[in-house]
């Protein structure tokens, strides 16, 4: 009888594992969110002279139990001008990209169990950059339909700015990826990790500085974080694209937003730190990844609190004259270099 | 162009480093109810009565207080002193004194307006209760004089500990 199941089973432990690991990465990024919520605020009032959340639980760890409790038990509004479709759609399409986007990120060597390799990844495509900018650009599309739906000047204008924005910069942050992509000759995420083993001189962020920096700063607009948070701007535009949602609908684009920053310190993390190489002999690779994640994440915050929000026109006059021909010749230098020297 | 590149990076640069320099320096933030501030010496609190060195009130019920006050929340009725058990060292002393603490502004004028020094605004602001009526101090509420900075005479009666940080 067991021998029967075994033997059925056998051609399909692909499927099993495949659907094991979703669990594990949906989840487990599901639950890093009200963590990172709370080492923002944590962190931000360190760096506002101030101390944070500390009440509730050991160090203000259970704000972040408080917080999804509160937004689980919320009212869920909707108001009657909203086209109901699209509004219930938008939150869904953000969440989705969100996490589909991180599926594709590996973090770690594949290890071997009872004669299964089983890859530290959600999927290992050998497009796998490719496939992470087209996800998360149709994340786009949630914060536009969000904007549209609410039927509110606010939230259009957050919406249409979102999408003015994202466009902008992911021309800069599609070009400084290609300047690595040529360099290391792949599109899939593992051989660019595995290009940059060896010394710490092989990362590429001391290959090239420049793409770095460029992909960083994209990177934080891409994420719509501060000082590039104009499709919210609490100031201006109250909340952005969703002043209409509340509840877990409005928790939707806030984990969509913190997922995407999480998924952003991966991708730097792989594309020029390195992945999981620490260079100094520490070699768990899962901690390695985390470990340089946690720190992008903690530039984050850390920009957001210094920085004041970027004005609209400077934002787009920023990305279009200054990024993109920047980026354009950093690209053109590097595809030059490979053509001319390396072969 | 690309002097104004570098500027502009340093600038950021240096923003960062403030920043930064913020979160290694020691938060400002009072635990507010296991520490409290020691307010100011001149900080207008809650009102008090004050009683004279051979424990009668100083209050003679001269209305002065009620009259200049901004908002009429001070209410006096004065009665004449018996001289063998005297309230006051007065003519006459205060039998009601009364303030609405909800009306108050806390602006300090019956406090210069009193002849005799009897009502003061002291260091206590932990002023929040549950019940409107609580707000109107009669004079048991306002004859106490507690030492400077002890918060055990407030509504709520849950304060005792002063810290400076």
């Amino acid at each position: 009888m067991i021998d029967d199941i075994l033997n059925f089973l056998d051609p399909y432990w692909w499927l099993i594992i495949g659907v094991v690991k979703a669990v594990i990465i949906a989840v487990g990024l599901l639950s890093t969110v009200p963590l990172l919520v709370w080492l923002e605020r944590r962190l931000m009032g360190r760096f506002q002279v101030r101390l944070g959340p500390n009440r509730v639980g050991p160090l203000g760890l259970g704000q972040a139990v408080a917080d999804v409790v509160k937004l689980l038990f919320k009212e869920n509004i909707v108001q009657s001008s909203a086209d109901k479709f699209l509004f219930y759609l938008a939150p869904a399409i953000v969440g989705f990209t969100a996490i589909v986007t991180f599926s594709a990120i590996p973090f770690g060597e594949p290890f071997e169990v009872g004669g299964q390799s089983i890859g530290l990844w959600g999927a290992n495509l050998n497009i796998g950059l490719l496939f992470i900018f087209a996800i998360s650009s149709m994340g786009i599309y949630g914060i536009v339909i969000a904007g549209f739906s609410s039927n509110n000047k606010y939230s259009l204008m957050g919406g249409l700015r979102s999408s003015a924005q994202m466009i902008s910069y992911e021309l800069t942050l599609g070009l400084a990826a290609l300047s690595v992509v040529i360099m290391s000759g792949s599109l899939n995420l593992y051989e660019i990790v595995k290009d940059q083993s060896g010394s710490i001189l092989s990362m590429n962020l001391v290959s090239q500085p420049l793409a770095f920096v460029l992909f960083f700063i994209a990177g934080v607009a891409e994420t719509n974080r501060a000082p590039f948070d104009l499709p919210e701007a609490e100031q201006e535009l109250v909340a952005g694209f969703f002043t209409e949602y509340s509840g877990m609908k409005f928790a939707m684009f806030f984990m969509g937003e913190y997922i995407n920053m999480i998924t952003m310190s991966a991708l730097i993390t792989i594309l020029f730190l390195g992945g999981w190489h620490s260079y100094i002999g520490l070699d768990i690779p899962i901690l390695v990844f985390a470990f340089k994640v946690f720190l992008l994440l903690c530039v984050f915050i850390w920009l957001r609190s210094t920085f004041p929000r970027i004005r609209y026109d400077r934002l787009m006059t920023f990305g279009w004259k200054f990024l993109l021909p920047l980026s354009l010749l950093n690209m053109l230098g590097y595809s030059a270099y490979k053509v001319l020297f390396a072969g | 162009m690309i002097q104004a590149v570098i500027k502009g990076t340093y600038n950021l640069l240096v923003g960062m480093g403030v920043t930064f320099k913020n979160m290694l320096s020691k938060p400002v933030t009072f635990q507010y109810p296991e520490h409290k501030r020691v307010m100011p010496d001149r900080y207008r609190g809650r009102h008090f009565l004050n009683r004279d060195e051979d424990g009668l009130e100083k209050c003679i019920g001269c209305s002065l207080c009620s009259i200049n006050c901004p908002v009429n929340c001070i209410h006096v009725v004065s009665a004449e002193n018996d001289p063998n058990n005297p309230v006051s060292k007065g003519e006459r002393y205060a039998e009601v004194y009364e303030i609405n603490l909800l009306r108050c502004i806390y602006c300090g004028y019956c406090e210069e307006a009193c002849p005799v020094d009897a009502v003061v605004l002291r260091e206590h602001y932990e002023l929040a209760d549950y019940d409107r009526k609580t707000y109107i101090a009669t004079k048991e509420d306002l004859l106490v004089y507690p030492e400077p900075n002890v918060f055990s005479v407030n509504f709520l009666g849950n304060t005792k500990i002063v810290n400076k940080k």
